[in-house]
């Protein structure tokens, strides 16, 4: 077993939110007075990371990730707890660590808004102190990769968000980090560059084993690279593991989807206990279940009742549902 | 440093791109300089033309107006605020995540914007009132080589104040406030309205040892020769190195909190 290039050990912290006050006198006494709430925005937090992982960090919004994610960078000093990124204290050495890091956060860039795109690149050279001949070869490559070349001199202002989204991808990773954070780097991004995007970051991980720790609301990002996820809400952690472990976890309720030669008239009849109508459209009809309950031979033939079956499928559990479970399990177990 | 000269390259860079703005800021400098220009002729003539006022002659003082129009935008007295939206936006987490020094980052920033400046807004502005008003020339090349000294300084003390004030956005909600006194400040301690010689009496003494008057009113006086140039250069340096200890300060003190607190 190597070392994990990633690991939070009891990872803490906790805000002062000072309370508002309504109007002048509120506001007076406010300065004096330092009343308010301590917020725990990451509660006890344990993960590793094992280098060349793509791991999804995913929760509903004010959950923790981006506080974790500061964390993780050194930006903001935790409560309690221990990190090692890279083998660095993040929040005492961040400047040692900010070389062996790239971060992308989606909702801001990090290239200079009115020069050329290839300016703010080269910039990073010297930023980064990257030798000459391994910048340009970097810089082919994520060219190449990315397909910058057709607005690489072009001001920054000026592209689009699915290019400016390339662009600072190419920005994060020209000094050849082992490890990307990547904060909701698909927001607000068309179909067409999503995909694009998802595609690079699962070759970039495949061929140089970078190492990927990417929080998202978009599912599909989850379903194409992530093969283990973890979950926080409310500040902890409510599900660390593969993604098709947690499908198996919440795929208590299954569709049946049944084609019978004549339109069955289920309208008016009793269906088998443990099964209900989730629609019918002519002869195609959905049947929810519990596996718990009945499994998916039984519903079927207690269903060939109804008429002769041409054809059937199972539908597996959309992940949507499954997040959505888990978070209303969570809710149920902190309430 | 190389990281340092290129940022500077790329800020001036950045700075001409801007063509339009730079014809119509000169436009508007140039309007302002022959009015403000016009009111001190005015105040001349009905004083007696021939007196120097708290020992201000009238071109003296017509060239002051017209060093200031022109150094305006290079010492960039008010209106930058480019931090404390950084801060407040929470960008400055990007900005800290790179392996650079801040405040070096942002202070070479600045250089090469007023470079960019001093070349396509100073240098015509200047033009304009050398062909439509009698303005001094420095007596001697030592002189005008060290008003241009005096002006790269005055450049670096005025970045230190403003970078000061823009870290107020670590602890302030609304910058507004603070940018309006800031630029109220500046103005008049600056010496941008008019010589610190013509402020009544207790005043003039404290704007006279304050770091505002390092910004505009000592490169005037290195170019009229009102100080000797090592007293206007020492009296900037002096400042530099308390003001630059001071940013530092400020700006540890406000990182601490963003890294404590969160953005």
């Amino acid at each position: 077993m190597t070392e994990p290039i990633i690991s939070a050990r009891g990872l803490t912290k906790t805000f002062w939110r000072r309370s508002q006050r309504k109007g002048m006198l509120g506001a007076m006494r406010g300065l004096v007075d330092r009343g308010g709430t301590e917020v725990t925005a990451v509660d006890d937090v344990s993960f590793d990371i094992p280098a060349g992982e793509i791991v999804g960090y995913i929760g509903p919004n004010g959950a923790g990730k981006s506080t974790t994610i500061k964390m993780l960078t050194g930006i903001l000093v935790p409560s309690s707890g221990e990190v090692s990124v890279a083998g660095h204290t993040p929040w005492e050495e961040r400047r040692q660590l900010a070389q062996k890091i790239g971060v992308v956060f989606g909702q801001r860039t990090q290239l200079w808004w009115d020069l050329p795109l290839s300016e703010s690149l080269e910039l990073l050279r010297f930023m980064y102190k990257v030798p000459e001949r391994r910048f340009k070869h970097n810089l082919a490559e994520a060219t190449d990769l990315l397909d910058l070349a057709p607005f690489l001199e072009t001001p920054v202002r000026q592209l689009s968000l699915g290019q400016r989204m390339r662009g600072d991808l190419a920005a994060a990773l020209l000094h050849e980090p082992p490890i990307l954070y990547l904060d909701e780097p698909t927001i607000g991004l068309d179909l067409v560059a999503k995909t694009r995007i998802r595609e690079f970051l699962a070759e970039l991980n495949r061929s140089s084993g970078v190492t990927i720790l990417l929080t998202t609301h978009d599912l599909a990002d989850i379903e194409r690279l992530c093969k283990r996820i973890v979950v926080i809400d409310h500040g902890r952690i409510v599900h660390d593991g593969e993604l098709e472990r947690l499908k198996a976890r919440f795929s208590s309720k299954r569709q049946l989807t049944l084609d019978f030669d004549v339109v069955p008239d289920l309208a008016s009849a009793v269906l088998p206990t443990g099964t209900a109508l989730f629609d019918q459209e002519g002869p195609r009809v959905r049947i929810a279940f519990d596996r718990h309950e009945r499994s998916a031979p039984e519903v079927l033939s207690l269903m060939g009742r109804f008429g002769t079956i041409r054809d059937m499928s199972i539908d597996e559990p959309a992940i949507e549902d499954v997040i959505q479970e888990l978070y209303a399990e969570s809710a149920r177990a902190t309430a | 440093m190389r990281l340092y000269l290129e940022l500077a390259r790329r800020a001036f860079q950045q700075t001409l791109t801007y063509r339009g703005a730079a014809l119509a800021g000169i436009f508007t400098n140039g309007i302002f300089g022959i009015m403000i220009a016009s009111v001190f002729l005015a105040f001349y003539q009905s004083h007696g033309s021939g007196d120097a006022v708290q020992g201000w002659t009238r071109d003296q003082t017509i060239t002051l107006v017209w060093i200031n129009q022109s150094l305006l935008m290079t010492v960039y007295l008010w209106g930058w605020w480019e931090v404390t939206r950084n801060i407040q936006s929470g960008a400055i987490v990007t900005e800290l995540l790179k392996p650079y020094d801040y405040f070096t980052y942002w202070l070479s920033r600045d250089f090469g914007r007023a470079l960019a400046h001093f070349l396509v807004r100073g240098v015509p502005t200047f033009l304009i009132g050398a062909i439509v008003f009698d303005i001094l020339a420095p007596e001697s090349w030592l002189r005008a080589a060290s008003f241009l000294l005096s002006v790269a300084m005055a450049v670096i003390v005025s970045f230190c104040l403003r970078f000061m004030a823009n870290l107020a956005g670590f602890w302030v909600l609304d910058y507004r406030g603070i940018a309006a006194m800031f630029a109220a400040i500046m103005n008049v301690l600056s010496g941008m309205l008019a010589p610190l010689a013509f402020l009544p009496d207790p005043l003039r003494i404290v704007a006279n040892a304050l770091p505002f008057r390092a910004v505009i009113m000592t490169p005037n006086e290195v170019y009229l020769g009102q100080v000797p140039i090592w007293e206007g250069l020492g009296f900037q340096m002096l400042w530099i190195v308390i003001l630059i200890v001071s940013a530092r300060l400020l700006m540890a003190t406000g990182e601490r909190r963003l890294v404590v607190q969160g953005g």
